[in-house]
């Protein structure tokens, strides 16, 4: 079990993360809260206690890989790598602009960027392929995708998802952001998924079921994940798209849509965001 | 031209990924269910811990092979054309190209020569899909040779590659000692009359038709270019210039393949007539080889016609 004051220093990470998300959003005009918000607190446990990373050289051989195969939650994702010193928090104010490393979907200029991604089902495969490479180098560097739930309907996640069982790929680590939105509605209404685990451990996956926004859940998937040997480790984060701002939560029309200023003083607020986020 | 050999273009990337396997460690090979007939399995059975089968999951071994590449890996992944450039598009588009990785892809079964398949096996807009693809090299080699020269090259080139060869024997006319070079063409005759750029397995039925001309007091300089892209344009401004009319030869379709990207030089360099041989916007079929050539217009003879139609045009 982790160390409550850990958990704590989590949270308070997670908290600062969302204010930058929503902070970056509103500057940039465009781009996506939903998943960004959903996804804030299990990669926030990635990152900042699982994740064996050095933000000074992020091409050190013995990292672990994250590829984020929702590569639209571009808000979170550059606001982790701000807070880890990947880049400088104040580059997020050039997120999606003209001539910035910060690109709408991430790509390869930006420090601690693995592989662009964007066009969703892409992600697992990338992470197959590293995890082959890395095992026959006899390397332990682990490798983490994070998926929406939406792209479960891409017929390419299948293709991944049964690659990797068959190859027995324990040093892959899958998180499942279940928030249950997608663009168009609700999962289950678009394209239905459900029984989603079941899926998962017919093609010879571990799964593991949290509450993606319960702090210590997120760490103890993680570290279980590692005890995992001879298959992959999904880990299924119940989450709720839009979390900590309410007028977001559970809507899934800020899947994609950036709050203008008024409403991004209301989101920061209920983020309880320190004064100086108010620069618009 | 007597005593020619024959030999599958796909045999010079069984064998070339056979010696470059031995040479470098980082070489892996990526299958989809076709290893035999993309040559792929030889080098499965000489090095099987750096073989990989994918089953038939084209996407999935595409980024599959992007992830070799980023832990440093030089994956090639093999299969037919069709399953490849089209299926795996986005796949090449959106992982490999956009980030430019170090992916090798062999597309076999390119060009109507595929034969009794017909149209479902016989890719005919890979060079075309490949093409257009920032940071994609696209190289159609014409025989077993250049087809070893190309994989060998593009094994120490970093970045993407597109490879294309054919399922059926074809003449061994390039020279083994012959450099190559990517991005520029052979000149295998010179000539002031016109000039025929060739790409791929249709090199011996150039020369015959440069032959059969020159018997008629036609000079034709025939260009054999392996690589459309990063195209020859100096080649191709030089052959405008000297000879005043182009012939184009590819087992393709014309619009948007071999043709199309000469033309975009042509055009915006020396305007010159041009004619193309090639797919005219028609799927394939199933038959012999030599039966399909003669239905879709690929001989020797179609070329003879086509240099001397462009010739009339440039003196009009």
């Amino acid at each position: 079990m982790a160390d409550p004051k850990k958990i704590e220093e989590l949270q308070e990470i997670a908290r600062r993360i969302r204010c930058d998300i929503v902070w970056a959003l509103v500057h940039a005009g465009s781009g996506h809260p939903g998943g960004s918000l959903s996804a804030t607190d299990f990669t926030t446990a990635l990152y900042f206690h699982t994740l064996q990373h050095d933000c000074t050289d992020c091409c050190w051989p013995e990292r672990d890989r994250v590829i984020f195969s929702k590569g639209h939650v571009s808000p979170l994702i550059f606001s982790l790598l701000a807070e880890a010193g990947y880049i400088g928090r104040e580059e997020l104010k050039s997120f999606r602009q003209f001539g910035s490393r910060l690109q709408g979907h991430p790509n390869l200029e930006c420090p601690g960027i693995e592989v662009g991604t964007g066009s969703l089902g892409q992600g697992l495969s990338i992470a197959v392929g590293m995890a082959l490479g890395l095992r026959m180098d006899g390397l332990s560097n682990r490798i983490y995708c994070i998926m929406g739930d939406g792209e479960n309907q891409e017929g390419s996640t299948w293709e991944a998802i049964m690659s990797a069982g068959h190859f027995k790929l324990d040093n892959i680590c899958v998180v499942l952001d279940n928030n249950g939105l997608q663009i168009d509605g609700w999962v289950e209404d678009v394209m239905g998924l459900q029984p989603i685990a079941d899926k998962w451990r017919a093609f010879r996956w571990h799964t593991i079921e949290i509450d993606g926004h319960d702090m210590a859940q997120c760490v103890d998937a993680f570290e279980q994940a590692k005890q995992v040997k001879g298959q992959p480790t999904v880990i299924i984060a119940k989450t709720v798209k839009g979390k900590g701002v309410s007028f977001m939560e559970n809507r899934a029309e800020w899947h994609g849509k950036a709050p203008n200023a008024e409403e991004g003083r209301q989101a920061l607020q209920e983020l309880a965001c320190p004064a100086e986020y108010l620069d618009f | 031209m007597t005593e020619i050999k024959s030999k599958p273009t796909r045999d010079g990337y069984g064998d070339a990924l056979l010696e470059m396997g031995a040479q470098d460690e980082r070489i892996v090979v990526l299958g989809a269910d076709l290893s035999d007939s993309t040559r792929a399995a030889w080098f499965w059975q000489k090095y099987p811990e750096r073989f990989f089968e994918f089953g038939i999951a084209e996407q999935n071994m595409l980024n599959a092979a992007a992830g070799l590449s980023l832990v440093g890996k030089v994956p090639w992944v093999s299969t037919y054309g069709v399953f490849v450039a089209g299926r795996a598009w986005d796949q090449i588009r959106t992982t490999t190209c956009y980030s430019n990785l170090n992916v090798k892809i062999a597309g076999a079964h390119g060009g109507i020569s595929v034969g009794p398949d017909g149209a479902t096996h016989q890719a005919l807009e890979d060079v075309a899909t490949m093409r257009i693809l920032p940071n994609m090299t696209v190289i159609v080699p014409a025989d077993y040779h250049e087809t070893k020269k190309a994989v060998i090259w593009a094994c120490k080139h970093y970045g993407p590659v597109y490879v294309r060869f054919g399922r059926e024997p074809v003449p061994m006319v390039t020279n083994p000692d012959d450099p190559f070079i990517m991005g520029k063409a052979n000149q295998v005759t010179d000539g002031r009359d016109a000039t025929i750029i060739n790409n791929g397995p249709l090199l011996y039925q150039c020369m015959q038709a440069v032959e059969a001309l020159s018997a008629d007091g036609i000079n034709v300089r025939l260009l054999n270019m392996h690589t459309v892209k990063p195209i020859d344009r100096d080649a191709i401004t030089r052959a405008a210039r000297d000879t005043g009319a182009i012939v184009t030869v590819e087992e393709h379709q014309v619009m948007g393949g071999f043709g199309s990207a000469v033309a975009e030089v042509v055009v915006q360099s020396r305007p010159v007539p041009m004619r193309m041989i090639g797919i005219q916007d028609r799927f394939g079929e199933s038959g012999t080889p030599e039966q399909l050539f003669e239905e879709f217009g690929l001989t020797a003879d179609n070329i003879q016609s086509a240099v001397a139609d462009v010739i009339k045009a440039k003196k009009k």
